[in-house]
C-alpha cells in the first residue's frame, strides 16, 4: 500500500538548482488538484524565471507570461474560460516589483484567481540580485556589502495588498514536515476558493535558493527559518 | 516496515531527506549519480513508513510504500 506517491503527471525531476524549494512548491499544488480533482482543468500560468522552468516537471496545460506578469495572463485565462482552475506560479522579485502593479490591481479587484508567490529573498535566474523582499544586511549580487535596508526597504505582501479585495492572503514556508504540511493546506484553500468563486488567494512561500544565498541547502533552509521569518511572520492573515 | 521506491537519478544531494527522517534510516550513501551528487541509502528495515523523506523532497526522487 502506497502512502506516499507522487501526483499523476509528475514524471520528471523539476530542473532546478540543489535543494531549490521550487520544485516541492510544484509538488503541493500537483498533490492539492488531485485531492480536489481539478487536475484536469487547471491551467498553470508560469513566469519567465525559475519557477517557469521548474513547473515543466507537471505536466498540465500551462502558458509563460512575459517576465512578472503571470498574474494578469491568469486573469485573461480565467475571463476565457471561467471552467478552469487558473493558478499563477511566481517569484518575489517578479510579484513584488517587476509586475507589483498587476499584482495591486488584481488584489483590488477581487480577481477569482489563485497566485502563488515563492519568496526566496533574490531574483534568482538573473543571478541572485537583490529584490524588494531581500533581507536587511543581507548579501546578493547587487549589494555586495549587504542590503541597506533604510534606502531600499523590505516589501511585506501584507502591508501592500491585505487591505485591498483579498480574500485569503497567507504566508507558509518549506523549513520541515509539519511547516510544508501547513503550506500545502494554505495552497488548498487558495484554491478551493477560486473553485467556490470567492476572489483573489495569495500564498507566499518561503523558499530556500542554496545557490544564490551561497549556502548548503540544509543551512539555507536554516537562514530562510530563522531570519526571514523575522520580517516575514508566517500565518493567515486574510480569511474571507 | 517500509518499503523505498528511490530514483538515484534525480537526487540532488540537497539530504534533507536525511535530516527530516525521524528513524534515521536515511543516510549519506557515499556514492555519486551520473550527474555527480551524492545519492543516498535507506535502512528499509527500521522505516515506519511515515513518508517525511517524501514529503520533504524537492525531486520526487522518493516514494514510500508500507508493508503489512
Amino acid at each position: 500500500m502506497y502512502v506516499k506517491k507522487l501526483p499523476e503527471y509528475m514524471n520528471f525531476a523539476a530542473p532546478s538548482c540543489q535543494g531549490c524549494g521550487h520544485g516541492l512548491i510544484i509538488r503541493l499544488m500537483a498533490e492539492v488538484c488531485e485531492e480536489l480533482g481539478v487536475t484536469g482543468k487547471t491551467i498553470l500560468v508560469r513566469d519567465v524565471a525559475c519557477g517557469g522552468s521548474a513547473s515543466g516537471a507537471w505536466n498540465v496545460d500551462s502558458i509563460t507570461a512575459a517576465h512578472g506578469r503571470p498574474i494578469p495572463v491568469a486573469n485573461g485565462v480565467k475571463g476565457a474560460s471561467p471552467e478552469n482552475i487558473v493558478i499563477a506560479h511566481i517569484g518575489d522579485g517578479a510579484a513584488y516589483s517587476i509586475g507589483s502593479a498587476e499584482l495591486v490591481h488584481a488584489a483590488l479587484r477581487g480577481d477569482n484567481i489563485t497566485v502563488i508567490v515563492v519568496n526566496n529573498t533574490v531574483y534568482g535566474m538573473t543571478g541572485g540580485q537583490m529584490s524588494p523582499a531581500t533581507l536587511p544586511a543581507e548579501k546578493t549580487a547587487s549589494s555586495p556589502k549587504g542590503k541597506d535596508a533604510d534606502r531600499y526597504g523590505v516589501l511585506n505582501v501584507v502591508d501592500l495588498i491585505g487591505n485591498l479585495n483579498c480574500t485569503y492572503l497567507a504566508r507558509g514556508e518549506l523549513y520541515d514536515v509539519p511547516a510544508i504540511n501547513k503550506s500545502k493546506a494554505m495552497i488548498k484553500k487558495a484554491i478551493q476558493n477560486q473553485i467556490d468563486g470567492k476572489g483573489f488567494s495569495l500564498v507566499e512561500i518561503l523558499s530556500p535558493c542554496p545557490t544564490n544565498l551561497h549556502m548548503t541547502p540544509l543551512k539555507t533552509k536554516e537562514f530562510m527559518h530563522e531570519e526571514a521569518t523575522k520580517f516575514f511572520p508566517l500565518g493567515e492573515f486574510v480569511d474571507k | 516496515m517500509g518499503k523505498i521506491t528511490y530514483i538515484s537519478s534525480r537526487c540532488k544531494g540537497c539530504h534533507y531527506c536525511v535530516e527530516a527522517c525521524p528513524k534515521e534510516c536515511v543516510t549519506p550513501s557515499g556514492e555519486f549519480n551520473e550527474a555527480g551528487y551524492e545519492t543516498v541509502k535507506f535502512n528499509e528495515a527500521d522505516c515506519i513508513a511515515c513518508g517525511s523523506c517524501y514529503t520533504v523532497c524537492p525531486d520526487y526522487a522518493i516514494e514510500v510504500e508500507k508493508e503489512d
